[in-house]
């Protein structure tokens, strides 16, 4: 099924999207539409053009391709099923994201992965193909989030990564650790990727037709709150 | 009615500008169709636009634009306006009335020359002189209030949505080189026409999405070089604090940018040299006029736009090119609703001024 966005309400596109029988809905000439894809269970949704905030809030497992840029705060506390962006991404990209895979083509901006936290069997994962803007994984909880970082291995991320954070994982695809990482976030230097970090990238790599062996065997950082330097007393002397 | 001033209002907002470089003039409605994908970041009480290059026949006038409460308020302001003013030409700015855009006040347009010899006798700048004129009114003149005051642009703002207020002012009849626009959203108003953005004075607009928490602060400093914070909005605080570095202090804007979102310390510490000589200097001379929490401004002036995030990028914003034409919103999507195909897209760093000017205007200064 086809639907045509021109001058529709998102409220009005979200309903013809459930409404419709087929699996597969493509919506075209989307212009600022938000919270598209809200709480979306079995669909896979093709989005073409420039949705607005919010594109696949409390996605609970369908699958959402975007071909353009999304704006902020995608994937806004989505539960499970898996973003593709062939474009750029947002501020907040992933926001308390509690489960489900996030792929980004190019950049993200500030705050991607903010408050993701995991939970039982639900591992969020987020790969970025590009950089990452400041603040990636602030108050980061749980979860996975590999920044690839474009052809420049060399600005992967910028100022002030992993503030707050507390669980999870930050890969980052660079020889040395970002300048500004809080005492509270340790960097381990990686040779050989784990599976679950391969397997990640090979997914990514297969949904924008890249060669994995270029990102694959370069040095990785792999960032992780440290725990013999922990949060305590940062506040308060109780 | 509480108005601006007796009550504090948080805003949440969507802002755009558009500017042609090569100095074109482009009507209204390109403004208004791109506030309008952005409606969900407006609540309807408050909409405005600056446009610049509106007024070829007259630029070398001031362009008052006047709310009036009633017709004493219009009678003092104009005996007091012809006591420092010759009146070139002046009229009722004409409107189309909608049932969406109501209690509308009397609004006026005066294009106006400072007279010769009142000027000379102040011992005043000429911009200096007529910025004191603005004051005395909007502080002294119960239910008069100059939103406009710049040579050949204008502002037109009101309580609506913005692409209804767009609409009110007829402002697909305008032709300039650059508009800005806001949509606001305010939690606590007190809905009054002159609350409403871009805040303006002399050629200097500002519209504004964001809540800053330096306000007092900010406004102790500010208030004690003559301006009076008389709305208590982040705004006019923002709009003041622009017109002191940039016209009073002679700071480029960039540097102005410097002083209001400046890096961090750690940031700082990481920069070449020169840059951390320039940034401790403007951090340190102008401390008070740093502003913290979530903003980001479209300030416009004759012959440009600048775009800033606050440091920690708490609002959205987003720059595009396409051929002469540059673009900030808000959200992207207000962008490509007015020019679908564009040169470049990106996302200004928190802090990381932004500023598009006419071809030519550099080489000038």
């Amino acid at each position: 099924m086809k639907i045509d966005a021109r001058g529709q309400t998102a409220k009005r596109l979200n309903a013809a999207i459930a409404a419709s029988h087929d699996k597969v809905v493509e919506v075209e000439g989307v212009v600022g539409q938000r919270y598209l894809g809200t709480a979306l269970v079995d669909k896979i949704l093709k989005i073409d053009g420039i949705p607005g905030n919010a594109l696949g809030a409390y996605l609970d497992g369908a699958e959402i391709e975007l071909f353009g840029n999304a704006q902020e705060a995608t994937g806004d506390t989505m539960n499970a099923g898996e973003i593709v962006i062939h474009g750029n991404a947002g501020d907040a990209t992933g926001y308390a994201m509690r489960g489900g895979k996030i792929f980004v083509e190019g950049d993200v901006g500030y705050r991607c992965g903010i408050h993701m936290k995991a939970y039982r069997d639900a591992h969020p994962a987020i790969v970025i193909g590009g950089r990452a803007g400041s603040f990636l994984g602030e108050y980061q909880a749980g979860g996975t989030i590999v920044v690839l970082g474009g052809e420049d291995e060399s600005r992967t991320v910028g100022y002030f990564c992993g503030t707050g954070m507390h669980g999870g994982e930050i890969w980052l695809r660079a020889a040395q650790p970002p300048s500004t990482l809080p005492p509270q976030v340790r960097a381990d230097k990686v040779d050989t990727l784990p599976e679950h970090i391969e397997e990640l990238i090979e997914q990514w790599c297969e949904k924008f037709e890249k060669e994995p062996n270029i990102y694959t065997g370069s040095k990785f950082l792999r960032l992780t709150p440290d725990t013999a330097n922990p949060y305590k007393r940062l506040y308060t002397a109780n | 009615m509480l108005k601006e001033g007796q009550y504090r209002n948080p805003s949440g907002c969507a802002v755009s500008a558009v500017i042609d470089r090569s100095g074109k003039p482009m009507s209204g409605r390109r403004m208004i169709d791109s506030i309008a994908v952005m409606h969900e970041r407006s609540n309807g009480l408050g909409g405005g636009f600056a446009g610049y290059g509106i007024y070829p026949d007259h630029k070398e006038f001031y362009a008052f634009h006047l709310f009036f409460d009633d017709r004493a308020a219009r009678k003092t302001t104009e005996e007091y306006i012809l006591r420092h003013f010759e009146i070139a030409y002046s009229s009722e700015i004409q409107t189309r009335k909608l049932p969406t855009v109501t209690d509308e006040p009397i609004i006026w347009r005066y294009f106006l020359a400072p007279l010769p010899r009142k000027l000379a006798d102040s011992h005043l700048d000429e911009r200096e002189y007529v910025a004191r004129c603005v004051n005395r009114i909007n502080s002294g003149i119960d239910g008069a209030y100059v939103f406009s005051s710049g040579k050949n642009m204008g502002v037109f703002k009101g309580v609506g949505y913005p692409e209804d207020i767009g609409e009110f002012y007829r402002l697909d009849e305008y032709e300039g080189y650059c508009w800005t626009c806001h949509g606001r959203y305010p939690t606590n108003t007190p809905g009054w026409w002159g609350g409403a953005h871009p805040f303006g004075l002399l050629d200097f607009t500002i519209v504004h999405n964001g809540e800053i928490s330096s306000y007092d602060a900010n406004r102790r400093y500010i208030e004690m070089f003559g301006y009076k914070c008389t709305l208590r909005t982040d705004t006019e605080v923002i709009t003041y604090i622009m017109d002191y570095l940039v016209r009073k202090r002679g700071l480029t804007l960039r540097e102005a940018a410097k002083v209001i979102a400046p890096s961090f310390w750690t940031t700082i510490e990481t920069k070449s040299e020169e840059e951390q000589r320039e940034e401790r200097f403007l951090r340190r001379a102008f401390p008070s006029l740093l502003i913290t929490g979530p903003f980001s401004i479209i300030v416009g002036y004759d012959g440009g736009i600048m775009a800033l995030n606050d440091r920690l990028k708490l609002r959205s914003a987003v720059c595009a090119e396409k051929g002469d034409l540059a673009f900030v919103a808000s959200e992207e999507s207000a962008i490509r609703r007015i020019e679908p195909d564009l040169d470049r897209v990106w996302a200004p760093a928190g802090g990381e001024a932004v500023v598009f000017e006419l071809y030519g205007k550099e080489a000038a200064r």
